[in-house]
């Protein structure tokens, strides 16, 4: 439960026991965030008392009397910090209902505005809209602290991963620009190799980054069309062909159960199938095979990319598909990949109202499954 | 010449430090993980130690320090990190309270140049 402090300003004692009496046990459901607000009402009855005591005291609601012996509400208002009591929420009552009293509190930051005389149902009404107001307030700024927080890590991660090619890089180039031990040519070549597979793992993270951000921005129209998951895998096992061969790792023909065909944009079925393809090629062992398997059920495509390469641990397997969460260890320290290739598939999978999940053992090799719906709810 | 041991989780680096310091007349050993360097500790020990600090695990460089001195207290360690760059926060060997947890006796800050860890290695070694 959520406990917001009350203030109530008011030069009638009855009014300010009343107020008391009415806030006491009372509670207001938020249902939507699954919490519930209750108050703990103080009371002033002038305004020097208030000054002292907002001075004193983080109060969330002010109910403040227009008509105080020693000021008016207003003069109260005004004087609040805008730092100290940014989150305030003041209601004004007073017994001089007007509009214009009304329109001067709530040009002067008022929330609200209560009429004397009052009953208390009215009162709790106004309060409980206030209070709602306060902790909606309270939780749309936490949700902005997060997301700055996410983007602040985002983008740490992120120069990180920029930073260790173009480091790896720059020192070549030093080497090679300084003479050290450089004499025999071999030694220059295979600096120059190192530097070219480095400038091409930071280019295909820049290429993953626009991939995963075209995802997530929304803005792009997204044509859809019937799109023949069938070819677009054949494709992608055509893309890894030499890697593969090279290393003796073979790609049987796909397997199609019934149509392989679903409504989707083209471009993301063909960004989640080589991502899905390439890393089954990357991380396999010599030797090794990549199986891919359509499945049509009734409303869903189900894609199944299993690979007999190094597998994982199923605490591995539990955090594979965050941003930049690439694992490393021992058999994985001399693959080179972006860590972002897995969360753009698990993102086009929730485009397409599915999901994507990994069933691994540790060096038997991965099996990753894609579920799609046909007919996409997001469009 | 001395015998060096480098760690870090970059090949590349690493072997770009291995030419630096070769060039300079030192023998180098490499260590591409914190097992790895354990290893070689162990069996052949150094006379200076140089780690990344960020290796598979943010604070792996720390836990390596921490078992390179309780295996050899007197081993000269010199820490590489971009810790600074990356989140801001500022560690200093010199200053008082901090020498005693962190295990390192120079720290220096990615990019390294060439010349400066040239330098710390010399002076450590002396």
């Amino acid at each position: 439960m959520e406990i917001l402090n009350v203030l109530v300003v008011d030069d009638e004692q009855g009014m300010r026991m009343g107020v008391e009496r009415a806030l006491q046990n009372f509670v207001v459901p938020l249902p939507d965030i699954e919490t519930e607000i209750g108050f703990r009402t103080q009371s002033a009855p002038d305004g020097a008392t208030a000054r002292r005591m907002l001075n004193e005291t983080n109060f969330d609601l002010l109910l403040l009397d227009h008509k105080l012996p020693d000021m008016t509400g207003l003069d109260i208002l005004n004087e609040l910090d805008p730092e100290r009591h940014a989150g305030v929420l003041s209601i004004m009552i007073t017994a001089y209902a007007s509009l214009d009293t009304a329109v001067t509190a709530i040009k002067h930051g008022a929330y609200d505005f209560l009429a004397k005389p009052f009953t208390p149902a009215e009162l709790r009404e106004a309060t409980a809209k206030g209070a709602r107001t306060i902790i909606m307030a309270r939780k749309a700024r936490e949700l902005a602290r997060e997301r700055r927080r996410v983007r602040f890590e985002f983008i740490r991660v992120l120069a990180h991963e920029l930073q260790s090619p173009l480091g790896a890089v720059h020192g070549y180039l030093e080497l090679l620009r300084d003479g050290v031990m450089t004499e025999e040519p071999e030694t220059a070549y295979d600096m120059i190799v190192r530097s070219l597979i480095r400038t091409e793992q930071m280019s295909k993270l820049i290429g993953d980054l626009l991939d995963m951000t075209r995802i997530e921005s929304g803005h792009m129209q997204r044509t859809m069309e019937t799109v023949d998951l069938r070819a677009v895998a054949k494709a992608a096992l055509e893309n890894v062909a030499t890697d593969a061969a090279q290393r003796n790792i073979s790609l049987p023909p796909i397997t199609a159960a019934g149509s392989a065909c679903i409504m989707a944009v083209h471009t993301e079925m063909v960004m989640l199938l080589n991502n899905l393809i390439s890393n089954a090629v990357k991380y396999n062992r010599d030797g090794g095979s990549v199986t891919v398997k359509i499945t049509d059920t009734d409303d869903r495509i189900r894609i199944d990319v299993q690979d007999t390469g190094i597998g994982m641990t199923p605490e591995e397997t539990l955090r594979l598909f965050h941003e930049f969460s690439r694992i490393r260890n021992a058999k994985t320290r001399h693959i080179l990949g972006s860590g972002l290739g897995l969360s753009i598939v698990k993102k086009i999978a929730e485009l397409y109202d599915g999901d994507v999940h990994a069933v691994s053992a540790a060096d038997q090799g991965s099996t990753f499954t894609v579920l799609l719906r046909k007919a996409p709810a997001k469009i | 010449m001395a015998n060096l041991l480098i760690v870090d989780d970059d090949i590349d680096y690493l072997t770009q430090q291995k030419r630096r310091l070769e060039s300079a007349g030192h023998r180098v050993m490499l260590a591409e993980s914190v097992e790895d360097a354990v290893n070689i500790l162990r069996q052949t020990p150094p006379d200076l130690m140089i780690a990344d600090l960020m290796m598979e695990q943010m604070d792996s460089g720390f836990t390596l320090c921490h078992r390179a001195k309780s295996l050899h207290p007197k081993l000269p360690v010199i820490m590489i990190t971009a810790v600074t760059r990356e989140t801001g926060m500022v560690f200093e060997t010199a200053a008082p309270g901090q020498s005693s947890w962190l295990k390192a006796d120079a720290l220096l800050a990615k990019p390294v140049r060439p010349e400066q860890l040239l330098r710390e290695v010399d002076r450590l070694l002396k």
